[in-house]
């Protein structure tokens, strides 16, 4: 066992990497699930996500282009979602199902001539005296421009929905979509303009994980993070800080538990490989004792005729 | 009434002559583990499945599911191959090997074959290759390219195969390199590129200047490029795309020429369940080219040692070896052996040296 080997700078700096796009597709979902809905297809957007923009970005030479191309492609992908669950009534869970399933169909099938590419580089932050200053510098002052993205769309989600009119007619639409809809709002735009902020994010959060994380395409490549976004949601209670939280928890704790692994620490690895898992859910299951609940139409169709 | 027996007598008269027509074709099935995309192992079993399908032409029919979860779930995809009437299935993956036992119990005339396993029936032969012996040159090169003298190894799962490329890296980089460390972690994914990505930048950022993998994708090489001074291997495929720097030469699974005698073995109707393990030697195991980023007398070296195991005129286990707590192995002059107590079949040890302990 050595501990000394392992830099917690560079461990920190690492974590808030592999937490980004986790943050981009929750914070994404939330706003979503807040609205009413249920969108199960995560996992399918970030991947539609993660082809596009990688795929925008080789032929562009511009990884920014293609972080834009993603969320487009993930807002569109959403949109099927849309159309499929507020005009045509269907069942929200079989949707978004079919969505996730759809979009690793179609990403695997966009990218057979991307595997083995390398993608145009994402330029890091680098404040000349910023970036500089020992500890805070790389924690604070030296990563993409995406990861503080994701920080300020935390922010910006919040203040969304607590202290703006637009969002509180968006909880409106989700805690009492019959309210909303007496009330002369329009439920159904609200809900679809939801619905393709939470693509845009999960494309976004897609495209990180395959322009700056890893960075090449594979197949099947978000392997999962779309369906943690979705548990993280749930055990965030519906609070953007905790889905912030939450994040860098996970994140944090599977770039930890590597980290142990690779010193050597005496810790049986099977405890280290749940422990993400674990620790996550325990916090936040915790910090959700008080009385914060699931929006009250979460995954319930509306029409104005019933 | 007369509608719906019309409709189920072409339905009866449909399938008749579509399994009629199924006759003429041997049908193989292919279970793979990753997407076929995957740049590595799943990738070189459909290279596999291709040939097959140009060396047979029209008399086959190859089908394949991709990204099976080990366990129940390929219990039921392999169920579902046999039923469609597969002649010849082929599972791709250690943890297939009960799913295929159970499924070949309830299939007694279709054939099957499991890769990497060691159960076998009347109807289940196993295959697998002498990855190790790759190991082997792989190890030899990263004992003489690490200057920090820390080689960081991304394992799977704690399998006899992943063991024993472990092991036999490690005392040939040892061999070469005595001040040589392993920093060993286990993923416990055998495709997941952000997970590998992860784990390369962490045993990167501890100090490690080679990285070896025994997971499928390619990111740990991506993220080796971008430390910039860190060498890598290819595993299961060439990774060429990373070459001739950070990927400094490779293992290659070249399961071809073994789909095509196995499926000619079911169209002649003389296949037999047999247990076959080839290296280097017959061709199953290739090593990519030793890239010039590995000084020219190494690269003699290595190539020597594969011509070595090649001819057989060396093993990759030669003793005197010590099992990890100590405890002779293998004497002086002796090689291991591939199955029975402490054979290589069941490696379930770590060899003296290497600190870390396995996961049980």
């Amino acid at each position: 066992m050595d501990l000394s080997a392992i830099n917690p700078v560079l461990l920190i700096a690492s974590l808030m990497v592999a937490a980004t796009p986790l943050l981009l597709a929750a914070i994404g979902e939330l706003v979503v699930e807040r609205a009413g809905v249920l969108n199960l297809g995560v996992e399918g957007m970030m991947i539609i996500g993660a082809i596009s923009g990688f795929a925008i970005a080789v032929e562009t030479t511009s990884p920014m282009v293609g972080l834009v191309a993603a969320m487009i492609a993930g807002a569109v992908l959403s949109l099927l979602f849309a159309f499929l669950t507020q005009f045509a009534l269907a069942n929200q869970v079989a949707s978004g199902l079919a969505l996730t399933l759809f979009g690793l169909g179609l990403s695997a099938l966009m990218g057979q001539s991307y595997v083995g590419i390398k993608p145009p580089a994402m330029a890091k932050l680098d404040i000349p005296v910023l970036s500089d200053i020992p500890v805070l510098g790389p924690i604070l002052f030296s990563h993409d421009p995406v990861l503080y993205i994701g920080l300020a769309l935390t922010a910006a989600v919040y203040w969304f929905l607590k202290k703006s009119r637009g969002g509180l007619i968006l909880r409106a639409v989700g805690e009492s979509h019959d309210a909303a809809h007496a009330l002369g709002y329009n439920v159904i735009r609200v809900r679809i303009l939801a619905i393709m902020f939470g693509g845009a994010c999960a494309g976004l959060g897609g495209a990180y994980i395959s322009l700056i994380r890893v960075p090449q395409w594979t197949e099947g490549m978000t392997a999962g993070v779309g369906w943690i976004a979705l548990a993280l949601v749930v055990f965030a209670s519906w609070k953007p800080w905790r889905v912030l939280l939450g994040a860098y928890l996970f994140g944090g704790i599977n770039v930890l538990q590597l980290n142990l692994q690779a010193a050597g620490i005496a810790i049986p690895v099977e405890y280290l490989a749940m422990s993400p898992y674990l620790i996550t859910i325990l916090v936040l299951v915790i910090m959700s004792a008080d009385k914060s609940g699931a929006p009250a139409s979460l995954g319930r169709t509306f029409h104005a005729s019933q | 009434m007369k509608l719906t027996k019309l409709l189920t007598s072409a339905a009866v008269a449909l399938g008749l002559a579509t399994s009629a027509m199924a006759d003429d074709k041997t049908k193989v099935g292919f279970v793979y583990v990753g997407p076929v995309g995957d740049g590595g192992w799943t990738y070189e079993h459909n290279k596999g499945r291709l040939a097959v399908e140009e060396h047979f032409g029209d008399k086959v029919e190859t089908t394949f599911v991709e990204s099976v979860p080990e366990g129940a779930d390929a219990e039921r995809v392999i169920t579902q191959m046999a039923l469609q009437g597969a002649d010849l299935i082929f599972t791709t993956s250690f943890g297939y090997m009960d799913p295929t036992i159970n499924v070949a119990k309830k299939f007694p005339k279709v054939k099957f074959e499991h890769a990497t396993g060691y159960k076998q029936a009347d109807n289940v032969s196993v295959y697998s290759a002498r990855f190790y012996e790759g190991r082997a040159v792989q190890g030899h090169i990263a004992g003489k390219m690490t200057k920090t003298n820390k080689i960081g190894y991304i394992a799977s799962f704690p399998i006899p195969e992943v063991i024993r490329g472990i092991n036999s890296a490690y005392i040939h980089a040892k061999k070469v390199n005595p001040d040589v460390e392993f920093s060993i972690i286990w993923a416990y994914t055998w495709f997941d590129p952000a997970k590998e990505a992860d784990a390369a930048k962490a045993l990167i950022e501890q100090g490690a200047d080679v990285i070896l993998q025994h997971t499928d994708s390619t990111a740990p090489q991506a993220a080796a490029q971008a430390a910039g001074n860190v060498v890598t291997f290819g595993q299961a495929s060439d990774m060429g795309e990373y070459a001739p720097f950070p990927r400094v030469s490779s293992i290659i699974d070249d399961w071809a020429p073994y789909y095509i005698a196995r499926t000619q073995a079911v169209m002649d109707g003389s296949w037999e369940s047999v247990s076959t393990w080839d290296g280097i030697g017959a061709g199953m195991v290739g090593i990519g080219e030793i890239s010039d980023a590995v000084p020219a007398d190494v690269k003699a070296e290595a190539l020597a040692l594969v011509e070595s195991l090649a001819d057989g005129s060396y093993h990759a286990f030669t003793g005197p070896l010590n099992k990890q707590d100590g405890t002779p192995w293998l004497a002086e002059g002796e090689t291991a052996q591939d199955y029975g107590d402490d054979g290589l079949a069941g490696m379930n040890f770590y060899l003296e040296g290497i600190t870390a302990e396995i996961p049980n």
